[in-house]
């Protein structure tokens, strides 16, 4: 059934609809990852204030129903957010995948924590741990990067 | 010899993936070994191991002696006039990058034109675009048509006066198109054209006659033969193998080695620089044996039997979209899924023991023409049958059954 914990009915649904897809508006960071071996890409759009709050976050990409998504769930609940809990939830997040521990943080709804944990079925699939970890990656490079049109 | 147990041959088929038989239809990627060939690296490893062609000793006249019979053996194979036409590499990457770079570094001027097709491999369109950087030489793309062909007329119409090498795939690894090789060649013989041949995907699956091909060099992948991996095989006509420049430069290429001057060895020596595969290149001959106690042209027609069924079946299913409908096709199914990744398709297949390859399959180049990241692929080996197509469907329709399609 290890299948069946990889296509969960919540990642399937944020593949087939991903949130927040585009460019949000104001953006003024953004940065982009791409995978030569299977053709993923992201590109993350991040609008940050000076408190250095997420008040815009969005993607663009295409990609495997797993990286879709990955990506879809992390804007979806990092809108809002700021840059020490991204960062915080990103380990986690990456944590998760690497050694199967748990998302704990207390400021996430259960709602919230069990669709990241969505993603924790592609333990199984080594290869494709890559396609789930992207977007979390490209997410800490747009905080570093400014966007070139602003 | 018959297809009918041909699995057994293959020791790797005796395990299970998932618990299931393992279909494996990812022999465009790289091929299975026979038992033979496995059996033959360990007994030369065991009883003849040594360098070749450098001491004196037993062992070394023993290896050296295996080392070129399989030289020999190849060049019938191909139907090479001379052995000196017969250069191992590390792979078919490798010897295209020994004629971009020779061939390049002497008779490529600025402005000179290389003609590829949008069907290439990676490997046969970066190692030109090198002598694009270094050179100033330009490179052109012979167009794909919506078949997935390219006919003689479009590489007419590329042609010009400054085109100094026509370099491009026997059979294409993502649309199994067989290119019309013979009309490219006697055009470019009219117009003294070298033409060079990435026969990764042919030499597996096809008659190999350089000869009769009329192409001046010729990229074999020992590993997609059933052979070792890290081996490959350059054929260069005579008149090449004689002209071009050495590739790498170290040990075994050299003639004479003085402070202030160096000489070379004549070909196949001048390009086998440093120590060459050599359990792989013995065992290379057992490949061929392989193939020859089947018949290619055997192997021929049974893979594309069960490729006319896959292409039949697969066509029944209105989600599936089968890349390129080359008239002449060989042993390779590339498609999508409507509304399903490639990459997904790929792990639902193996849930169920079936390997295929998911990606662009290093041909970006097409896969932007096509308009699609990625696709998946089924190809095709002598060890494959028509019940591994039904699995391959079946399975196809679970990754439907599991995206609610």
């Amino acid at each position: 059934m290890e299948l069946k914990e990889l296509y969960q009915e919540i990642i399937l649904d944020h593949a087939k609809n991903p949130r927040n897809k585009g460019k949000c508006e104001g953006y003024n960071h953004d940065a982009k990852a791409h995978n030569p071996l299977c053709g993923d890409k992201v590109h993350i759009y991040l609008k940050l204030d000076k408190d250095k709050n997420i008040s815009g976050l969005s993607f663009e990409g295409e990609g495997c129903a797993i990286s879709l998504a990955s990506a879809s769930i992390l804007t979806d609940t990092l809108k809002g957010k700021d840059f020490n809990f991204s960062k915080k939830l990103t380990d986690d997040f990456l944590n998760m995948l690497k050694n199967k521990s748990k998302i704990t943080l207390n400021s996430l709804s259960e709602d919230q924590i069990t669709t990241i944990s969505s993603l924790s079925g592609v333990q199984e699939f080594p290869m494709r741990i890559k396609c789930a970890t992207m977007a979390w990656h490209t997410l800490l490079s747009a905080f570093e990067k400014k966007a070139q049109n602003e | 010899m018959k297809f009918d147990n041909i699995k057994s041959n293959f020791p790797i088929f005796k395990q299970k993936i998932k618990g299931k038989p393992l279909i494996y239809l990812d022999s465009a990627n790289s091929s299975q070994k026979p038992k033979a060939v496995i059996d033959e690296m360990s007994r030369f490893y065991e009883t003849e191991f040594s360098n070749v062609g450098r001491s004196v000793h037993t062992l070394a006249v023993k290896a050296t002696n295996k080392f070129e019979e399989t030289r020999d053996i190849v060049k019938s194979y191909v139907n090479a006039q001379y052995r000196e036409e017969i250069i191992f590499t590390k792979g078919a990457t490798e010897a295209i990058n020994l004629v971009a770079s020779t061939y390049g570094e002497k008779f490529i001027k600025a402005g000179d034109e290389i003609l590829v097709t949008e069907l290439e491999h990676h490997s046969n369109y970066v190692p030109w675009h090198y002598l694009r950087k270094k050179k100033g030489a330009v490179i052109k793309f012979a167009s794909v048509n919506d078949n997935g062909e390219i006919d003689i007329d479009e590489f007419k119409k590329q042609i010009t006066e400054k085109t100094k090498m026509i370099a491009f795939t026997h059979i294409s690894n993502v649309t199994g198109t067989i290119m019309p090789i013979k009309k490219v060649t006697d055009l470019a013989k009219s117009k003294n054209i070298p033409v060079l041949i990435d026969g990764t995907q042919g030499a597996p699956h096809s008659v190999l006659d350089v000869q009769d091909l009329g192409c001046d060099f010729y990229a074999i992948s020992c590993h997609k033969m059933y052979g070792p991996n890290g081996l490959g095989i350059l054929y260069a006509k005579k008149k090449w193998a004689d002209d071009l420049p050495p590739y790498q430069g170290g040990g075994g290429m050299i003639n004479e080695v003085k402070k202030d001057e160096i000489t070379y060895s004549d070909s196949p020596n001048k390009f086998e620089a440093g120590t060459m595969q050599t359990a792989e290149v013995v065992a290379f001959a057992k490949s061929i044996k392989f193939i020859q106690d089947f018949g290619i042209k055997n192997i021929e027609k049974h893979e594309s039997q069960i490729l006319e069924y896959g292409l039949e079946k697969l066509r029944k299913d209105n989600s599936v979209k089968i890349i390129g409908n080359p008239k002449n096709r060989a042993s390779i199914i590339s498609f999508t899924i409507k509304g399903i990744h490639p990459h997904d398709i790929a792990t639902i297949l193996d849930d169920d023991g079936v390997a295929i390859r998911a990606g662009h399959h290093c041909c970006q180049i097409l896969h932007d023409k096509l308009g699609i990241p990625a696709s998946a692929r089924a190809s095709i080996g002598v060890y494959n049958s028509k019940e591994d197509i039904d699995v391959l469907s079946e399975s196809i329709k679970k990754c439907k059954k599991v995206f609610q399609i």
